[in-house]
Parts: C-alpha cells; structure tokens; sequence
C-alpha cells in the first residue's frame, strides 16, 4: 500500500516533529498536553478544552495560561500538540476498528 | 487569532507575501494559511506536507469528495471557519452546490453514492465519539467502500480533527462568502502545499 504508506509517514513526520523536535515547550510538557493528561491548572484546562470542546476556547484561557508563566510561543506548541495528539487517537481508533473488521493488523 | 504572535510574529518574507496576497486577490490571507508561515519549522511544514498528501495525493476518493469529508468532520466538531472553507471548496470541486448543502443539513437523505454516505457516517461517529466498533467498519465495508477508501478517509478526518482544533482554539477569522470562495479556487489549483 505504497499510497497508504505515503498519508502515514507524512502524519508520523508530524507527530515525531511536535513531540521530539526543539522547542520552546519542553518534550515533557509537549507530550502532556499531546496526551491530555498529567498537565497541571490551567494549562490542563486550556489543553483540555483543544483537545475535547475546542469551540469552548476562550481568551481567558489563554490568559490564565500566560498568567501562570507560559509564553505565548509555548502555548503555540503546547495547543498545537493538544490538536495533534486528539487527532492521531482518532487516526489509530479508526485504524484499529478497520484491522479488527478485516481481521489484517498487518496493514497498520 | 488569539496569540499576538500569530498576528504579528512574522518576518519580512511573509509580511510582504501576505501584503502581496491581498493586493491580487482582495481578500485578506485567511487566517489558516497563516499559521503555517509561523515557526513553520514546528508545525507548518509538515502539516501542509500531510494535509496535501491526504487531500490531493493519490485516493479512490475524489478531490471533491475529500473536501465533503472535511466539510463534514469539521460540522461535527461545529469549527465555523473550516466548514466555510471546506464546503465552499466542496462545492467548487463538484460544481455542484445543492449536494454540498444537502449532505451538511441531513446526510441520511441527502443524494450522494452509498459508499461516499457510509464514509462520511463513519466519521461523524468517530469525530463526535471518539471510538468505533469493528461492526461499525464492517457496516462501511459491506456498503462497498474498501479498506483502502476507508483508510484515505481516516487521514482526511486525523488531518481535519487537527485543522478544526487550531481553527478554534487559536480563533480563525470567519471570511465571507467570496473570501472563502476565492480560497477554494486557490486550493483547487495548488493544493496544500
């Protein structure tokens, strides 16, 4: 699936890019807000919001982020591994449903 | 956009290139394709590579078909600026608006293939809910989509569930009709890249 194999390595590019490339973010925290998990107020709030009700973002969120120390080139980083990290888990739970229906785990 | 940087955080190159944009087409640079230009080392760059190669790369699914399907992910997720441009350039691609519109109000009646129907149900689901059944899947299959459309499918909907969250979150600018069409007619011809 030479096509296939094109869209997944284009996507993993950006997923290995955003979580171990350099950053302003630290990789811990870029992998905690990729994750949604382990991130403490109110960057988990902010975090929270992009990767589940995303239309619920507020400037206030982004303002208490600011407040508590984040720059805005962190958030930057810190919301897109948020937007990436939702999208790869749906990416892989479909993919997982796909091999189960046609029992080939091969192709992931 | 929420962060001043993504207003303002640009070098002369993408300065004078936005500046040249909106003097040929009138419109002002949608605010997607800004955020590409920044740091595009973090993210522009590759996201534009992925986004290019699920939606005009290689696919049993048509261009037009692959912009419905972003169409419709990003109604899910009700990302205003993403259904402006992504049914806008639907409608284009397919020269025919009244499908566009007619799938966004109620899929279930609306006059696309069965496949393309079942394809685009499946992403709702997995969009609103997060998870799907291998029965789920198997209802896509058996409804002659194969597992090859279901994959490019998945990419276009990892890459709109990305697009839409940053549309958001960062608060993308909604352009008016003619600003988006005039956005689709760029994507028609070149792409993501």
């Amino acid at each position: 699936m030479p096509d296939e194999d094109r869209k997944r390595a284009a996507h993993r590019a950006l997923v290995d890019r955003v979580l171990s490339g350099a950053g302003r973010a630290s990789a811990e925290q870029r992998a905690r807000a990729f994750s949604n998990e382990g991130l403490a107020p109110p960057l988990r709030g902010l975090v929270g919001k992009v990767a589940t009700t995303p239309t619920q973002v507020t400037d206030a969120d982004f303002a208490a982020a600011q407040a508590s120390g984040c720059s805005e080139d962190e958030l930057f980083e810190l919301v897109i591994c948020a937007a990436v990290g939702q999208s790869a888990r749906l990416y892989d739970a479909g993919l997982a449903a796909l091999a189960e229906a046609t029992d080939s785990g091969a192709d992931r | 956009m929420r962060l001043d940087i993504l207003n303002r955080g640009y070098g002369p190159g993408a300065t004078l290139l936005f500046a040249l944009i909106r003097l040929f087409s009138g419109h002002p640079v949608p605010d997607a394709a800004r955020l590409v230009f920044y740091r595009p080392d973090f993210y522009g760059t590759r996201a534009k590579a992925f986004t290019h190669e699920v939606m005009r790369g290689p696919s049993g699914w048509s261009a037009g078909d692959r912009e419905l399907m972003a169409a419709y992910v990003s109604q899910v997720n009700e990302s205003a600026f993403c259904i402006g441009a992504h049914s806008a350039t639907a409608r284009r691609a397919y020269q025919d608006g009244a499908k566009v519109q007619a799938v966004l109000a109620d899929l279930e009646s609306a006059p696309v293939e069965e496949p393309l129907r079942a394809t685009l149900r499946m992403l709702g689901q997995l969009t609103a809910e997060g998870e799907l059944s291998a029965a789920d899947m198997r209802d896509v299959l058996s409804a002659g989509v194969s597992p090859q459309q279901v994959r490019d499918a998945l990419a276009v909907c990892a890459a709109f569930n990305t697009t839409d969250r940053l549309a958001d979150a960062f608060g993308f600018e909604v352009l008016t009709p003619e600003a988006f069409d005039a956005g689709a007619k760029y994507l028609l011809k070149r792409g993501y890249r």
